[in-house]
């Protein structure tokens, strides 16, 4: 009989070989998936995970690695301070999407006023409606106690209704004869977050990713506030005990994934996507939270959690051009990818002992 | 605007119709949450359903059949979560969301050939005598059998927790599982029996809405259904016949904002689209705060993982 012993604290080993071990279990199950589609899994495989780092065609796709990593692993830096600490902001999708409106309306009101102000003070603008968004759940949280999950869950169904909104009202281009969407912001020098070396991907949203993994880092090692946030995940008793302001870390934990979530729509919305429009908005917000789980929300795990997990993006979409995988598998190969994970912490918190059957 | 142009007795006679999906929903995350276990995987394991019994009913002609396997794929991928949860010990919190992102990429997966596919009429049951009561039959009487069927799931969730001994184990595991544990019961063996029925019902949920409510496929077409169905459990304070009067609640609620869009009210169609989303917020708001606080009636295990140490 299987019996399961709690260690005392997580095995160190197990902790990072799980998600690599993860890794490689969903690729046994993708595979098996994409065999169930029809389509040969090796190659299936190898188009998603090799060819756009080592392939044929890698120069196009390296660029688009750091283009998908950076929003993910800012938004995910973000939200794995909050799941530290017990605090689920899992509407990240919405903050991202409230920052590229507040960001992109700034710079569309400048228009067509050249001056380097403008991109700076659009990232303060993103940074400001993510935080803004998550602060409405923050607050209820420690106001009268709501669940945050589900207000933050549900307010992303709202800022995808003003997003349309947005697209089709205050924001629209009044040059574009009533199509919806606004003014390409990669056509308006001052507020277009370009690439800063050609063909690299890399743009401020990725400088931004970088910073914050590190500011990140020292915080949640060397600073107060960082032992607060693992204290009151640990062990909420103990931290209650020990001086923790609970408002504090809410409202910390909630505003700062909400401005760096907010900061990646902005990014997104000057550079890649280039303007506000109905569909903006690709479940970064979400995939983020595996991208959190799957770096063990340590920093620097976030940073090749999010580069992997943009690998499956453009692989799948690789996939989908040369193989005919539809996306939505891709979608479904990401969730498994969290299952497994979860799954296996099983490993790093407890041993599995064999003991014979009736002792008990 | 013109309020008059809105018929009133259609409005209150589809108010059930689009209540149904989550009253499905909710009753069965009801009975997961009476044994101890919060599943935030709803809207997965309905926008699994929905597209399952989409499927198979497009494809067996049978409406029944659609229902039928619906209900096991929601089973089915609750019992993914159940194994994670209850065997391997995982965050219950963290295994929830992955079921919903895992639900929606195969949903969509399975979808595939079924976008813009017309779905199967299903008959609306004519109660006799009762369904020809004027103003009255229109409103209550003269839906199609799930309507009904769901009322039923209500009154036996209700029944079987207040009165059965079945019931009063499943809130014991829900209450204080080392107790229940210590006094013989198999703790994890009835909590994954609460996770498939709210597997179940969400599935049926769901199909609810793909086969009834809209009824054709389209990617993520719960949109934040199994949230409202979440938020509803606690709106109810845990009890049965509280999960019915909000689900009917927000049906009218969402019904009516529906016929305002149609009646051409003066604002744009988006942001009367967000207000069932704020509604639920601001009832969750007041439901956590005040006197009657809603915490003091959630089970006292719920979200904890059960491991017995001896």
């Amino acid at each position: 009989m299987i019996r399961l012993e709690k260690r005392p604290t997580p095995s160190r080993f197990w902790t990072w070989a799980t998600p690599i071990l993860a890794v490689l279990l969903t690729m046994v199950a993708g595979g098996l998936m994409f065999a169930a589609l029809g389509k040969n899994p090796f190659l299936a495989i190898k188009t998603i995970f090799y060819d756009p780092v080592l392939g044929e065609f890698a120069f196009y796709y390296r660029g688009q690695l750091l283009v998908k990593a950076g929003p993910l692993i800012l938004i995910a830096v973000g939200l794995a301070m909050g799941f530290k600490a017990g605090i689920w902001n899992i509407g990240a999708e919405g903050q991202y999407i409230m920052g590229a409106i507040f960001g992109a309306a700034v710079g569309l009101a400048f228009y067509p006023a050249e001056s380097w102000v403008i991109f700076p003070l659009m990232v303060l603008a993103g940074a400001v409606g993510g935080t803004l968004w998550a602060m409405i759940p923050a607050i209820l949280k420690v106001r009268f106690n709501t669940n945050e999950i589900l207000v933050s869950l549900l307010l992303v169904y709202v800022a995808e209704q003003l997003l349309a909104a947005m697209a089709l009202g205050p924001l629209r281009n009044p040059d574009a004869a009533g199509f919806p969407g606004s003014r390409n912001l990669q056509q308006y020098p001052s507020a277009s977050n370009s690439e800063l070396f050609a063909g690299t991907g890399m743009h401020w949203g990725v400088v931004a990713a970088f910073i914050a993994v590190i500011f990140a880092y020292i915080l949640l090692s060397r600073h107060l506030m960082g032992f607060h946030i693992r204290l009151a995940g640990q062990s909420p008793r103990a931290a209650r005990f020990g001086g923790v302001n609970p408002t504090a870390l809410v409202v910390f934990c909630m505003g700062a994934s909400g401005a760096l979530a907010g900061m990646a729509g902005l990014f997104e919305v000057a550079g890649p996507a280039g303007q506000i429009s109905i569909d903006f908005n690709s479940g970064y917000g979400f995939t983020a939270i595996i991208v959190a789980f799957l770096g063990r929300l340590h920093p620097i795990g976030i940073l090749l959690a999010g580069l992997l997990m943009a690998l499956t993006y453009i692989g799948g979409e690789a996939a989908q051009a040369t193989l005919q995988i539809p996306a939505a598998a891709i979608q479904a190969f990401q969730g498994m990818l969290l299952f497994f994970l979860l799954g296996l912490d099983v490993l790093a918190n407890y041993r599995i002992r064999l003991t014979r059957e009736g002792v008990a | 605007m013109d309020l008059s142009s809105i018929n009133w007795l259609l409005l209150l006679a589809s108010l059930m119709v689009a209540a149904t999906p989550i009253l499905l929903a909710g009753i069965g995350e009801l009975v997961v949450e009476r044994s101890g276990v919060l599943n935030l995987g709803v809207e997965g394991m309905m926008i699994t359903g929905a597209i399952s019994g989409f499927a198979i009913s497009v494809n067996t002609g049978s409406v029944t059949l659609g229902f039928v396997s619906a209900a096991l794929a929601g089973a089915a991928l609750s019992l993914v979560f159940g194994l994670l949860t209850q065997f391997l010990l995982s965050n219950q919190v963290a295994t929830g969301l992955a079921l919903t992102l895992f639900g929606l990429g195969l949903s969509s997966l399975m979808g595939q050939g079924y976008v813009g596919i017309k779905g199967l009429n299903v008959p609306d049951l004519h109660l006799p005598l009762l369904s020809d009561i004027p103003i009255l039959g229109p409103i209550f009487f003269q839906h199609d059998a799930m309507v009904y069927i769901s009322i039923l799931i209500v009154a036996g969730v209700w029944a079987m927790l207040k009165y059965t001994r079945a019931g009063l184990i499943l809130r014991a595991v829900g209450e204080n599982h080392d107790a229940a544990h210590a006094l013989g019961y198999k703790v994890i063996r009835i909590r994954l029996m609460a996770i498939a029925f709210g597997g179940a019902c969400a599935g049926l949920g769901g199909a609810y809405l793909s086969l009834v409510r809209v009824p054709q496929w389209t990617e993520g077409m719960t949109a934040g259904a199994g949230w409202i169905a979440l938020a509803l459990v606690v709106f109810a304070s845990w009890k049965p016949w509280r999960v019915l009067i909000g689900a009917y609640l927000f049906g009218g609620l969402t019904v009516l904002q529906l016929n305002l869009q149609a009646a051409g009210m003066k604002i744009p169609v988006e942001y009367l689209a967000m207000s069932p989303y704020l509604i639920t917020i601001l009832v969750l708001v007041i439901m956590s705060s005040g006197r009657g606080r809603a915490a003091l009636n959630a089970p006292a295990e719920l979200g904890r993982s059960f491991h017995a140490t001896a």
